[in-house]
C-alpha cells in the first residue's frame, strides 16, 4: 500500500464517519462541527486528485464562510434537543422508505450510466485542477456561464441589501 | 529508504522542521508577551516588568507558571467537550499558517538539500486565506460553549469582524497575485530577490496598508479588539476560561501576530531577502557558504517580523478602541472599495506596461 492508498482509506473513513455523526448528533452545533470535518476530508480527497485549488476553495467557502454563518444562526436560535418537536413513528418510517428508494435509484443510475463505465479517477496526476489551468478554462471556454454566474451573485447581494434595508 | 512506499527520510526531515518551527514560534511568542509589556511601559513612561531575573527577562516564565498553577474551572453549565476544544482550535489555527511560510532558501546537511519551508504548495496564499478563515472557530466555539451571554456576544462580534475584514484582505492579496503571477509564497519571495526588482511594497503601498489593517483586525489587536472589550463585555469570549486554557487564547493572539508579520514580510518586504545584498552572488563567489547565507536569511526574516510586531504594539498602546459601527464602516465602506480601486489600478498598470 502506497501513501496515496493509506491516505485515501483514512480520508474516506473519516468522511463517512463524520457524515454519519452529522446525522446522529443530538446537538445541532455538534452537527455543524462534524459537517466541517466532512469538508476537510473531502478537501483531502481533492488534494489526492491533484485539484489543490478546488480543495482550498472548498475549505475557504464552505468551512470558512458558510459554516460560520450556520453556526451564527444555530447559536442565536439556541436550538436544543428538548425544544425540537418529536416526530411521529409513521413519519420516521416514511422517511426511511423514501430515502432508501432514492439511494437505490441513485446506485442503479450510477451503475448503468455509460459515462461511468471503465473510468478511473486520476490520482495525483491530471493538471486541470491546478489553478492556472482551471482559470484558463474558466475564462476562455466557459467565460459566458462564468460571467452569468457572477451576475447572479451580484443580484443575490443586491437582494440581500434590499431585504436588510427594510 | 522506502517502506510502504513512503519516503521516511523526507518524512523525518519534515517532522523535525515542523517541530523546530512550532517550538521557535512558541518561544518567540513567549518573549513577545514580555516585549508587549516592556513596549507598553516605555510608551507610558514607566519601567515595566523588571523584577524576575536581569531586566525582568524571566517574566514570561513566571507568567506561564502562574497560569499553569491556577485552578482549572469548567462551568457546570458549559458544554465540556467544546469548552476544551475552543482554545485548542484557536492555537492550532494560529500555528497552521507557518506551514507555507518560506523561512529561508535551503541548507545542505548530510548530503541533502533541505528547503527551510514545510510545504511549497502552489496555492500558498489561498492556504493562508483558508487558515485565517478557520481562525474564527476558536473564538466562536469557545464563546458559545461557555454558556455565558457576554461570551456569546463577544464571539459573534469577533466572528463578524473576522469575516468582514477577510474580504478586504483577500482583495489586497489579489493585487499582489497579479504582480507575481503565482500563488506560491516561495516564488513570490524569489521574485522580490531578483536583481533589479524592488520589494512588492514599492509596487503595492496601498495594498500593503489595507493588508496591514486587516491583519490587525484578524489578530483582534487594539484598535480592533472588540471581541474582548472589557468595559462592555467583561472579558469577552474567554471570560469563563481560567488557567492554561485562558493562556492558550492569550497566547494564540501572539502566535497570530508573529504569523501575520511573517506573511506580510514575505508578501511585501522580500521575506528572507537581505536588502542591498545579492545572496546568490555571495554563494557563487564562495564568500559565504550556502548554509551561512540561509541562516542569515532566517535572521533577516526574524528582524522584519520583530519590526512588524513592534509596530503592532506601538499602535495598540497609542490608539483607543473603535466603536462597533465605526469598525464595520471602516471594513465595508472604506477598505473594500479601496482594495477594489487598488486592484483596478494594478491591473490597468500591468496592462499598460504590457508585462
Amino acid at each position: 500500500m502506497g501513501t496515496i492508498q493509506i491516505l485515501f482509506y483514512f480520508l474516506s473513513a473519516l468522511a463517512i464517519f463524520s457524515a454519519i455523526m452529522v446525522l446522529l448528533s443530538r446537538n445541532p452545533v455538534h452537527s455543524v462541527l462534524w459537517l466541517i470535518a466532512v469538508f476537510f476530508a473531502i478537501s483531502g480527497h481533492y488534494v489526492l486528485l491533484n485539484a489543490q485549488f478546488l480543495a482550498i476553495v472548498n475549505l475557504i467557502v464552505y468551512a470558512g464562510a458558510i459554516m460560520v454563518l450556520f453556526l451564527f444562526v444555530i447559536m442565536l436560535m439556541n436550538l436544543n434537543a428538548e425544544t425540537e418537536p418529536r416526530k411521529h413513528i409513521w413519519m420516521k418510517l416514511a422517511g426511511v422508505v423514501s430515502g432508501g428508494c432514492l439511494l437505490m435509484m441513485l446506485i442503479s443510475l450510477v451503475r448503468q450510466a455509460v459515462e461511468m463505465g471503465g473510468k478511473k479517477a486520476m490520482m495525483a496526476e491530471g493538471n486541470i485542477g491546478l489553478i492556472k489551468n482551471l482559470g484558463h478554462a474558466l475564462f476562455s471556454d466557459y467565460v459566458v456561464p462564468f460571467e452569468i454566474t457572477s451576475v447572479l451573485f451580484l443580484s443575490a447581494m443586491v437582494g440581500a441589501v434590499v431585504i436588510g434595508k427594510k | 529508504m522506502t517502506l510502504l512506499s513512503i519516503d521516511w527520510i523526507l518524512l523525518i526531515e519534515k517532522l523535525v522542521l515542523i517541530a523546530i518551527i512550532v517550538f521557535a514560534s512558541l518561544g518567540i511568542a513567549l518573549y513577545t508577551t514580555f516585549a508587549e509589556r516592556k513596549v507598553a511601559a516605555v510608551l507610558q513612561d514607566r519601567p515595566g516588568p523588571n523584577r524576575a531575573g536581569p531586566f525582568g527577562l524571566f517574566q514570561p516564565f513566571a507568567d506561564g507558571l502562574k497560569l499553569i498553577m491556577k485552578e482549572e474551572i469548567i462551568p457546570n453549565t458549559a458544554n465540556k467537550f467544546l469548552f476544551i476544544l475552543g482554545p485548542g482550535l484557536a492555537m492550532t489555527a494560529a500555528l497552521m499558517t507557518c506551514a507555507v511560510i518560506p523561512w529561508s532558501s535551503h541548507v545542505e546537511l548530510f548530503d541533502r538539500t533541505i528547503d527551510l519551508q514545510v510545504a511549497d504548495i502552489n496555492i500558498g496564499i489561498l492556504y493562508i486565506f483558508g487558515v485565517v478563515s478557520l481562525g474564527v472557530y476558536g473564538i466562536m466555539i469557545g464563546g458559545w460553549a461557555s454558556n455565558n451571554k457576554f461570551s456569546l456576544m463577544a464571539a459573534l462580534r469577533g466572528a463578524s469582524q473576522a469575516i468582514s475584514y477577510e474580504l478586504a484582505m483577500g482583495m489586497a492579496l489579489i493585487a499582489v497575485l497579479m504582480l507575481s503571477g503565482s500563488l506560491s509564497l516561495r516564488t513570490i519571495v524569489d521574485q522580490q530577490m531578483e536583481a533589479g526588482r524592488l520589494w512588492n511594497i514599492a509596487y503595492q503601498p496601498l495594498g500593503f496598508l489595507i493588508f496591514f489593517i486587516c491583519a490587525m483586525a484578524e489578530c483582534n489587536r487594539t484598535p480592533f479588539d472588540l471581541p474582548e472589550a472589557e468595559n462592555e463585555l467583561n472579558f469577552g469570549y474567554h471570560q469563563e476560561y481560567s488557567s492554561m486554557k485562558l493562556g492558550f487564547y492569550l497566547f494564540a493572539e501572539y502566535v497570530n501576530m508573529i504569523m501575520s508579520s511573517a506573511v506580510m514580510a514575505s508578501l511585501y518586504f522580500g521575506g528572507f531577502d537581505i536588502p542591498f545584498v545579492d545572496e546568490q552572488h555571495l554563494v557563487a563567489t564562495n564568500v559565504l557558504s550556502q548554509n551561512v547565507v540561509a541562516l542569515l536569511g532566517v535572521l533577516m526574516l526574524l528582524v522584519k517580523i520583530a519590526i512588524f510586531i513592534f509596530v503592532f504594539m506601538w499602535i495598540r498602546w497609542t490608539i483607543p478602541r473603535f466603536r462597533y459601527d465605526q469598525l464595520m464602516n471602516l471594513g465595508w465602506k472604506k477598505l473594500i472599495p479601496l482594495a477594489l480601486v487598488n486592484m483596478l489600478i494594478t491591473g490597468a498598470v500591468i496592462l499598460w506596461l504590457g508585462k
